[in-house]
């Protein structure tokens, strides 16, 4: 067929429709040295080795848990470590039936002569590091382009860019072997209203789509993490269903069906928040012929890092929160969660850090 | 195509973010409001996207009779008459008074000529169509002429005037229109071909939809050449690439718009023949990795193929659920027969038009999967396919 040939086709095809398995999604646990800093010092712990292995191990340990889940990703890192028995973590995910996957860019830097905008880096290398990542049991990957929204942005400039890189980035990954998730992340920062997220959207995402193609990606063997299409942080809010609403007619108007899940990322958006807005989305009756799913990073582990403190005797109550999450949102796939989480602390609590930056 | 777009430059038309105000005046209680289409939105947007989903309904698919005068005069000359106004009216009529054609024909393209026409006992022709639920197409592309610094291939013509055409057609009852551009694989395509028939297609799309009519979008890729299936495929794929890519760079409402894409075939001159279930399996993989679920209806040309094979591979397409209408925009695959049983003779007209309804209904129930070959005259099996065909 006319997109390129990969002795792996048949395997990114499975995984991809794997990882949008109804019921399931994707917890985003790829957090950089740096970024899972923050979230260590937010609850009072230092930022070690052992640390963020421990934290990992109490959520992929978290009993019931991974049955909600078909992927995790995780940083380089975490990919080689094991749990405090000595079991390697990618073990632990394959035996609950999640695939491992694994950031591979090289974070953002600034496009000379624009207003701030940036490119992602990472490409250098990047299909030896895929080999060695599928070699140590990964079996898709993620890299996060990033777009805002302003007077003059994005520009024609950060559009090309970002769509291109992502392009090049998928391609080499389906050569080694690994599903990319294309991660176009339009930020929520601004006072815009949802009329215009939906635009700028549908213009990033028909932009990625053109790229892709150009690239002769195979489209049945990637998955979309775009932006939900909300107004701006700054801007009054909406009901989730309007949320839901211009979300996936924007999807409608530029994400081909040969591309089997969609996994929204959170960006910001509290745990309660994301969860609703996703359920309103799968209880829309309208053509959806991708599945509809989650990719949550701050929004699952918002309220178990509170409920762990960094303490061990706090495992079992962060466990039970993380739990909660998972089912909330693997309800939300199904179009059938009622809103009846137990809400942990800071499960309604914003997650928005202006201009964030992994 | 650079920052310009989001300085919107014409303010009555497309609603490009640019216009929009980014600076929070709301007024109370809008967070609750319906969705509208506004982004990307003009006056007609809302009658745009009912009129696609009619023409889109199950069941039903669309008659192209928008033959130029010269080509309509070929159609009579196999049968032995003279291309006279006369005469094509008559053909027309034929054809447009068929009773209970709109059980399964939701559209008819017509050719300008056509519009303006009326019966033999003044009753317009459009007039005949809205009783039957039909709704009136026209042709409005200028025609193909060879594009300088290519390999020998086509652009279409058509873009000046457009606008006003395009009024005074929606003032007559058209609420399609259909732009044909083709693309030939022996020729390469070029970049260059590909490219200007992208964008032309994309820039009458958007002055259609802003003066009220829902524009087919024709990319013929021909039949002509000795290719395999999967080279057929390979360029598909990049020409749909292109055409939605520029399409969204116009600002055209997917949902007010249809497709005429040629199936995935081998070409004609190819050592083998595909069956339906490949060219089905080809046509489907191929419009799944290019067409958003937004575009309501796809309406296959014929390009050459004999009405059964027309026929057959249409409800290949349909055994199973797909995210938009896959229906048909059939010209010679639905007269070919009509032609031969009307020979030109009055007495003919009433079997000339069961013929029509024979054909239509084999059609209709291809676009519901439900088809069967069986009784299939031997004249529907010919092939109809003419090298370097022109219109």
């Amino acid at each position: 067929m006319s997109c390129f040939k990969t002795k792996y086709a048949d395997e990114l095809i499975k995984n991809a429709a794997y990882i949008g398995t109804p019921g399931k999604g994707i917890l985003a646990a790829d957090e950089s040295t740096g970024t899972i800093g923050k979230r260590l010092s937010s609850i009072n712990v230092e930022n070690v080795e052992e640390n963020r292995r421990a934290l990992r191990e109490l959520l992929f340990c978290a009993p019931g848990a991974l049955k909600n889940l078909s992927g995790v990703i995780l940083f380089e890192e975490t990919l080689y470590q094991k749990t405090a028995s000595g079991k390697p973590f990618v073990d632990v995910l394959k035996e609950g039936g999640v695939l491992p996957g694994i950031k591979v860019d090289k974070g953002t830097v600034e496009l000379a002569g624009t207003n701030g905008e940036t490119t992602t880096q990472g490409l250098d290398g990047l299909g030896q590091r895929c080999a060695k990542y599928y070699e140590a049991g990964a079996r898709f990957a993620k890299w996060r382009a990033v777009l805002k929204i302003g007077a003059t942005e994005p520009s024609e400039l950060a559009i090309h860019e970002n769509a291109y890189g992502l392009a090049r980035y998928a391609v080499i990954c389906q050569e080694n072997g690994l599903v990319p998730i294309v991660e176009p992340e339009i930020l929520v920062d601004g006072s815009h209203d949802i009329e215009k997220c939906a635009a700028v959207t549908e213009r990033v995402l028909a932009a990625c789509y053109k790229a892709l193609n150009d690239h002769h990606a195979i489209l049945e063997g990637t998955l979309l993490k775009p932006n939900m299409v909300t107004p701006g942080s700054d801007a009054p809010k909406v009901a989730h269903e309007v949320i839901a609403e211009y979300t996936v007619r924007a999807l409608q108007r530029t994400v081909p069906p040969a591309v089997p899940a969609i996994v929204f990322l959170s960006g910001g958006q509290s745990e309660e928040e994301a969860t609703l807005n996703l359920n309103a989305m799968n209880k829309l009756n309208t053509k959806k012929p991708w599945s509809l799913s989650f990719s949550f990073g701050r929004a699952l582990q918002q309220s178990t890092l509170k409920a762990w403190a960094g303490k061990p005797e706090n495992v079992e109550k962060a466990r039970a929160a993380f739990l909660s999450r998972c089912k909330a949102n693997s309800e939300a796939t199904l179009g059938t969660y009622k809103g009846d989480a137990t809400l942990g602390e800071g499960a309604s609590e914003s997650l928005h850090v202006k201009d964030y930056k992994y | 195509m650079a920052c310009a777009s989001f300085v919107k430059l014409n303010a009555a038309s497309s609603s490009w973010m640019g216009q929009k105000s980014s600076l929070g005046k709301r007024s109370p209680g809008s967070s609750t409001r319906r969705v509208s289409l506004s982004t990307r939105a003009s006056s007609y947007t809302e009658e745009l996207v009912r009129t696609a989903k009619s023409i889109a309904s199950p069941g039903r698919g669309i008659l192209a009779i928008d033959e130029s005068n010269a080509t309509c005069g070929k159609r009579l000359a196999s049968i032995s008459l003279d291309n006279t106004e006369t005469n094509r009216q008559a053909y027309r009529q034929l054809l447009l008074t068929t009773p209970g054609l709109g059980e399964y024909i939701s559209g008819a393209i017509l050719f300008e000529e056509t519009l303006y026409q009326s019966t033999t006992d003044g009753k317009k022709f459009v007039d005949c169509l809205r009783d039957e639920n039909i709704v009136p197409g026209i042709k409005v592309d200028k025609g193909l002429v060879p594009l300088p610094g290519s390999n020998n291939e086509s652009w279409c013509q058509g873009l000046d005037g457009l606008a006003s055409r395009s009024a005074e057609y929606y003032k007559q009852g058209a609420r399609f229109a259909k732009w044909r551009t083709v693309v030939s694989i022996p020729c390469g395509p070029s970049a260059l071909a590909i490219k200007e028939a992208a964008w032309g297609l994309a820039r009458y799309a958007a002055i259609s939809q802003d003066n009220g009519l829902v524009p087919i979008v024709e990319p013929e890729i021909l039949l002509d050449g000795d290719h395999p299936i999967d080279r057929t495929l390979e360029v598909a794929e990049k020409v749909w690439a292109e055409v939605f890519y520029y399409l969204a760079e116009n600002n055209v409402v997917f949902e007010g718009i249809l497709l005429k894409p040629s199936m995935v075939t081998p070409g004609a001159e190819h050592k083998e023949k595909a069956s339906p279930d490949t060219i089905a399996k080809y046509t489907l993989t191929m419009l799944k990795r290019r067409v958003p679920p937004a575009v309501p209806g796809i309406m296959f040309l014929s390009g050459g193929q004999s009405e059964a094979e027309a026929t057959l591979n249409l409800n290949a397409m349909n055994q199973s659920p797909n995210p938009w209408h896959v229906s048909f925009s059939y010209a010679r695959a639905l007269q070919n027969t009509v032609l031969k049983t009307w020979q030109g003779r009055p007495e003919n007209v009433e079997p000339a038009q069961k013929s029509l309804l024979v054909r239509a209904k084999a059609n209709s129930l291809a676009q519901l999967g439900r088809y069967s070959a069986e009784g299939e005259s031997e004249e529907a099996k010919k092939g109809m396919f003419v090298k370097g065909y022109t219109y």
